[in-house]
């Protein structure tokens, strides 16, 4: 029940604020989604999207940050060092 | 996919699992209150990966899970009334009520629409004027915006045709509840990131200061579950009861403003009648005054039923409060299964039991 799916705003559709709705990616796939929780989200950011209605924009640079983090963690492990905590 | 598939990483995983046994000095208690981060853990082999430095033991966070069989045989009972069709979520659909689930209402001839968003079930009632379109309102604080959002939209459109069955919940009082039972063994909290996206993370300060036990908020892939696990230990090990934030590019401190308006403007928090747990003080929401209208319990309440049907055999509730493992159930596997279930956490997509039954044939039990 609360899988949220990412994906990237693609255009508003409806900026009415108990309408709203933009077109949304998901891996290639188009899906009209309801805005009213993300009325500030722009066109190219990603949201999460859970039963049909955004619910959050997606902090990129939050996730760009943990993914570094991931990189850092495999170079350390595949050098054979222990990673600095 | 974009935002999914990195936080899958094999080779990350193995470092971060790596971690977590090198900082457990003994087996740590967590859980994880999402069905969805359960289903993610015993998918990915992540639990049986961590035996001997975390037992992962999995909360009531399926909302399937906990709706009152009262409220199911409500569903049932209006999917059969003339004129009306029942819209729900798929994983709804098969969970058994006293008298039934809502597909063998079906069978019998009950008009029962799935839907995806509690949105599409406005288009229902605006394509069949000549019927009652009635939305069985489930989730935690994640749906219930959609849900205020689709009432909201009713009201604009002037829909009389249309209402809901109030029956969303919400976690911290139900982590409160666990907190409450006297055999309870958890140790530390995986909040579940989705909630938290919409009621921030600050909430749980309390909570934490209250029970002094770590909470902290988690996401759905391997990676990101890995990481709110080793940040747990991590707080224990060094005996630290605070809140964290493992889900950043979803989570904010304070969660999502127009979200937690869509809920205030439309719901009051009341308490609310959680399956296998009973009675939970603030446990979910009712509709406030201007919005009664909307409510199917008060439209039609001549099909209410009057009693709450008592389970004997399911052991769930047992389950989602962490005090066994599915398979310590007797009937698991055996007069309990996907096909044939005793109880919701064997029928819903995000159950307990069914993710062990689906993804772990062997054996993860407590010691």
């Amino acid at each position: 029940m609360c899988l949220g799916i990412p994906g990237q705003v693609i255009r508003w559709i409806d900026r009415d604020p108990t309408f709203a709705k933009a077109e949304v990616e998901f891996g290639g796939v188009l899906r009209e989604v309801h805005m009213a929780c993300v009325p500030e989200a722009n066109e190219g950011q990603y949201v999460i999207v859970h039963a049909g209605i955004a619910i959050c924009i997606v902090d990129e640079a939050e996730a760009a940050k943990t993914l570094a983090e991931y990189e850092r963690m495999k170079h350390f492990e595949e050098n054979g060092d222990e990673v600095p905590r | 996919m974009k935002y999914l598939d990195e936080f899958r990483d094999i080779q990350a995983a193995r470092s971060l699992i790596q971690r977590i046994r090198q900082a457990a000095t003994r087996p740590w208690v967590l859980m994880d209150v999402c069905g969805g981060q359960t289903h993610s853990l015993v998918r990915s082999g992540i639990e049986q990966e961590l035996i001997g430095s975390v037992e992962l033991i999995h909360g009531p966070g399926c909302p399937v899970c906990v709706t009152s069989t009262q409220l199911i045989d409500f569903a049932v009972a209006l999917s059969l009334r003339p004129q009306t069709i029942v819209a729900s979520f798929g994983d709804m659909i098969r969970v058994p009520g006293a008298g039934g689930s809502l597909m063998q209402a079906r069978s019998r001839g009950g008009d029962l629409q799935m839907v995806y968003s509690p949105v599409d079930a406005i288009e229902f009632a605006k394509t069949h004027p000549d019927h009652e379109v009635v939305f069985f309102a489930v989730g935690f604080e994640t749906t219930a915006p959609a849900t205020a959002l689709a009432v909201i939209q009713a009201v604009e459109l002037n829909l009389s045709n249309f209402t809901i069955v109030p029956a969303h919940v919400r976690v911290l009082p139900a982590m409160e509840a666990i907190m409450a039972m006297p055999d309870n063994r958890v140790e530390g909290f995986l909040a579940a990131g989705h909630v938290c996206s919409i009621t921030g993370f600050d909430v749980y300060e309390p909570f934490v200061s209250k029970h002094q036990v770590p909470v902290v908020v988690t996401g759905f892939e391997p990676m990101d579950l890995l990481e709110g696990i080793l940040r747990s230990l991590t707080l224990l090990e060094t005996s630290q009861a605070v809140v964290e934030n493992c889900y950043g590019r979803g989570v904010q401190r304070n969660g999502n403003v127009s979200a937690q308006s869509l809920i205030d403007r439309v719901y009051e928090i009341d308490d609310r009648d959680w399956r296998g747990f009973g009675t939970i003080s603030g446990g979910g929401y009712r509709l406030r005054s201007p919005f009664v209208r909307f409510d199917a319990c008060e439209k039609f309440a001549d099909v209410f039923p009057r009693e709450q049907a008592t389970e004997t055999t399911c052991r769930g509730a047992d389950v989602m409060s962490g005090r066994i493992k599915p398979k310590q159930c007797p009937a698991f596997g055996t007069t309990c299964t996907p096909e044939s279930p005793l109880g919701a956490p064997m029928v819903s997509s995000e159950g307990a039991c069914a993710a062990y039954h689906r993804f772990d044939p062997v054996s993860i039990e407590t010691p």
